[in-house]
């Protein structure tokens, strides 16, 4: 390969090199996110706002109203932050509306598989959103990262709707 | 050549390689004292990274034959990288790894020229990168190689029959290690698989779900996670945490030890919590050195021609015994960052809204519903209902002006195309040339990404 190289530095000091060379790279990432960006299908009650504006798909937020269950009536919003070298590795999501919830607890952490444990590459926004919907209207006392709670709708599950 | 004379037994091993014909050579080698100069003068590469790797692979590529080398790091010198970093000293803590690495090789090669760069690799302008013939990578972590990659594949360009561009191939040579295992790997743009068309090969990273760690700790490991990811949080909530600042560290594996005490779990020590936290896997000398000297000939052999080069991905174990074992991956001809992407040729006056119904019926992509982004502005999005709103006016534009009135680039688009009578979601990379822009026929002036 030295001819090429050799050929390539003596055109250099020959002709100015005009061309303006490219400033902004876009991951593999954040194309992998405007496709899931731009198939979304969200449930009813789910919307989502990005917060830097149209060209930035890695951070956003998520606000979901669920329909049915012990939440009926409420808003929570959900922050996503994803990394770049989405999808190898699940977004961060954070809950940013404090609630009395077996599966989050009161820093925002949430505990949903697929965001751990069980992330493959193959699963998308829309799969997480629907898993965080899930939580709301089948709240999860099995696994519970807010232990009071999560005794409390085993249970009393008329107390827990009170307390929600 | 002065210094070759007064030193005859230099180049000796060397010139064996590139002063005579042989049967394994690679094309187009042109035998004889010139190669070995052009060598010397005209071959530019770059070391990413002045680690376990870094420090073997300048020492190896200064003594065959490579004047010009740069090396960037970010980092600074630590106690724990004496083991196997030989380039520094006790007294070299706390000093930039790529200063001090330059200077050791300087002083005991002569004739090397070494400039070092202490700053993260994603400061540096494209320009910066496109300088080097050959870039030579001692990275540690799966972003850092993707986004090398990312920059040296946005290099290639194509003809118009799909080929790579000869000149505008930025040849690269990865490195890794971990404990006794490593892999060294030959990436040529456009020819091998890049980085990203193999990704998938990596296994998904450990990952414990959080329920365990906040209620049902079983293992160090847990506890060690706990006080990094949710204790951490709860008490000094506001700091991110820092996993090269030894105090954060330190509080973490203390805070560990309780958990692991409440719980009656033994195990958890230091170097546990430093490993689990920060993915550590502890280094051994022979393995870097093994793996950079495998790096260091592949250079020499792309720059030189002198021999064939790896093809393409060599594995290495040596946990008992030793094995090595090189596999010959193939290039994904869809791969976003590296393939060819569909030609599609447009009068400059076409619309967003043209181009996108054109895609529809296009042979090579029958997609439809498309969203189209280019270099990180998106054009127009189907979906969700806020983006489309925020999009729709761009519709009516001609893509020219909304790709800044450049005459070639990469624009990708996702959408819905059918295949054997089923819809699956598509993402393509395509490359849009305007036909009668000025410079489009000199593809050597025209921007690629």
């Amino acid at each position: 390969m030295i001819r090429v190289f050799k050929v390539k530095e003596q055109q250099k000091e020959a002709t100015e090199n005009a061309k303006g060379s490219p400033i902004k790279k876009q991951s593999v990432g954040e194309l992998r996110l405007h496709k899931d960006i731009s198939e979304l299908n969200l449930p009813n009650g789910c919307k989502i706002s990005f917060v830097n504006g149209k060209d930035d798909l890695m951070n956003f937020e998520v606000s979901i109203q669920p329909d049915e269950g012990y939440y009926l009536g409420g808003k929570f919003v959900f922050n996503f932050n994803a990394p770049s070298i989405y999808p190898h590795e699940a977004p961060k999501v954070k809950c940013k509306t404090k609630v009395y919830h077996p599966n989050i607890d009161l820093e925002g952490n949430v505990c949903l598989n697929i965001l751990r444990e069980d992330w493959k590459p193959v699963l998308n926004i829309n799969t997480i959103i629907y898993g965080l919907f899930h939580l709301f209207t089948q709240p999860d006392h099995e696994d519970p990262l807010n232990q009071e709670a999560a005794t409390v709708l085993r249970d009393n599950p008329k107390m827990f709707a009170n307390s929600v | 050549m002065a210094d070759t004379e007064s030193q005859p037994s230099r180049s000796r091993d060397l010139d064996k390689l590139l002063l005579r014909p042989g049967n394994l050579v690679g094309p187009n080698f042109e035998p004889g004292p010139q190669l070995r100069a052009d060598l010397q003068e005209y071959a530019r590469v770059l070391v990413v990274g002045a680690g376990g790797l870094g420090c073997e692979l300048l020492k190896d590529l200064a003594l065959s034959g490579f004047k010009n080398l740069e090396v960037i790091d970010m980092d600074r010198i630590e106690v724990s990288n004496l083991n196997r970093q030989f380039l520094f000293r006790l007294q070299d803590v706390g000093k930039p790894k790529a200063d001090v690495a330059a200077k050791r090789v300087m002083e005991r090669v002569s004739g090397v020229n070494i400039i070092p760069h202490f700053s993260r690799i994603e400061d540096k302008d494209l320009d910066f990168y496109n300088d080097f013939n050959i870039i030579a990578l001692g990275l540690d972590s799966i972003e850092a190689r993707s986004y090398i990659n990312a920059v040296a594949c946005s290099f290639l360009e194509y003809d118009s029959d799909d080929n790579p561009r000869e000149e505008t191939i930025k040849p690269m040579v990865d490195g890794g290690t971990e404990g006794f295992k490593g892999h060294a790997r030959v990436i040529i743009p456009g020819v091998t698989p890049c980085f990203e068309c193999t990704i998938w090969l990596f296994p998904p990273q450990e990952k414990f779900p959080l329920c365990t760690l906040a209620e049902t700790p079983r293992t160090a490991a847990h506890c060690i996670e706990y006080a990094h990811l949710i204790k951490w949080d709860e008490v000094r909530s506001g700091k991110t945490f820092d996993p090269d600042d030894p105090e954060h560290m330190k509080w973490v594996y203390e805070e560990a030890v309780k958990r692991a005490e409440l719980f009656g779990i033994p195990g958890v020590t230091y170097s546990l919590t430093q490993g689990v936290v920060k993915n550590i896997i502890p280094a051994i000398a022979s393995t870097n050195a093994i793996i950079s000297a495998a790096c260091a000939l592949e250079t020499l052999k792309i720059a030189s021609g002198c021999s064939k080069t790896l093809s393409n991905y060599l594995t290495y174990n040596g946990v008992e015994g030793l094995h090595t074992k090189v596999t010959e991956f193939v290039k994904d001809k869809d791969c976003l960052v590296c393939g060819p992407g569909v030609l599609i040729e447009l009068d400059p006056s076409t619309t967003l809204q043209k181009f996108i119904n054109l895609l529809e019926d296009h042979p090579k992509l029958l997609l439809s519903k498309a969203s189209v982004t280019h270099r990180g502005n998106n054009l127009y999005m189907q979906a969700p209902p806020v983006l489309e709103e925020m999009t729709r006016s761009n519709l009516s534009l001609p893509l020219f002006g909304l790709m800044g009135k450049i005459p070639m680039d990469i624009v990708h688009v996702t959408g819905t195309t059918r295949k054997n009578d089923k819809k699956t979601s598509s993402l393509r990379k395509l490359r849009v040339v305007f036909k009668g822009v000025d410079g489009v026929i000199d593809m050597d002036t025209a921007g690629g990404a």
